[in-house]
């Protein structure tokens, strides 16, 4: 319950992050994506806090070794460079230029249940699930590796 | 600059990190959005899935309830490229392992190689489609 309960409380937080950032608008992250036109850095500073505040949580996790209400600290643990790596970050790169969303601050936005969020938000479903079909598909072929993300 | 807002940039981003860094010292995961929705997709560990989604849903309901309007933001395209964008974002998330917050900030705070890659290729692909898009190069 813990668990849940502190979950829930950290999607909140990060929601709200979202929120006062701006990042939940389009117009702000495409803003930023366009380069070549009036171009808005606040994507940069969004980043930046984020970065660093994360960075300071993750070295106070490295030294406690453990987190307070759960097991294990889940540390992603992959370090190749591989094809699907270069592959999905190019098309993610398409998806998020076209629309200005990405998954964060589309979920974010369903709560205003806007016909196009909404779509935005089954297709990316549709995509993910999808994805994992392709690949169970394949690896029947070629051995499994781990199709566990990064983050 | 067109609508430069640094500085609630940088409190909501450190609001983000502030999520991001208290994911993994109280439940130990990483807190990249794509992953945990794909997970819940996929029925991996629920519960904490769901619990983390909704909160992130529930920030803006929170918001409207203390005098903020409800956002539906202006999308720039038709829904058919909004569909195609969605699937594009949802395909190369999963295949990448990870979006702008499993990547462009958990990935990035510990210095993942794979994720330092990631970010880098999304974020010049984003610009390239945004100018094609904008202003019609190599178009």
């Amino acid at each position: 319950m813990r668990l849940i309960l502190t979950s829930f409380g950290c999607g909140l937080l990060f929601g709200a992050g979202l929120l006062i950032s701006g990042m939940t608008e389009p117009a702000k992250v495409l803003g930023f994506l366009d380069l070549f036109g009036a171009w808005d850095a606040t994507l940069a500073f969004v980043m930046a806090g984020a970065v660093v505040v994360t960075a300071a949580g993750y070295a106070l996790a490295r030294q406690r070794g453990l987190p307070l209400f759960a097991a294990t600290l889940q540390w992603p643990t992959r370090r190749d460079i591989d094809a699907p790596l270069v592959a999905g970050a190019v098309l993610f790169g398409i998806g998020w230029g076209l629309i200005g969303l990405c998954p964060g601050p589309a979920l974010v936005n369903l709560a205003g249940f806007s016909e196009p969020v909404v779509v935005f938000v089954i297709a990316m479903g549709a995509g993910t699930i999808g994805h994992d079909l392709w690949r169970a598909h394949s690896v029947s072929v070629s051995a499994q590796t781990s199709v566990r993300s990064d983050g | 600059m067109h609508n430069f807002t640094p500085v609630s940039g940088f409190i909501g981003g450190a609001l983000i990190g502030l999520a991001a860094a208290l994911t993994m010292l109280l439940t130990g995961r990483v807190a990249g959005i794509s992953g945990i929705f794909g997970g819940l997709l996929r029925s991996e560990d629920r519960g904490w899935r769901i619990a983390f989604l909704a909160g992130l849903i529930a920030a803006p309901l929170l918001a409207a309830l203390a005098g903020h309007p409800l956002l539906k933001p202006a999308m720039p395209a038709s829904l058919v490229v909004t569909a195609i964008g969605g699937l594009l974002v949802g395909i190369g998330t999963c295949m990448g392992g990870g979006c702008t917050s499993g990547h462009g900030v958990c990935g990035i705070a510990r210095l993942s190689s794979r994720s330092l890659t990631a970010t880098a290729i999304f974020m010049v692909v984003a610009v390239a489609t945004v100018a094609i898009m904008r202003h019609g190069f190599g178009g």
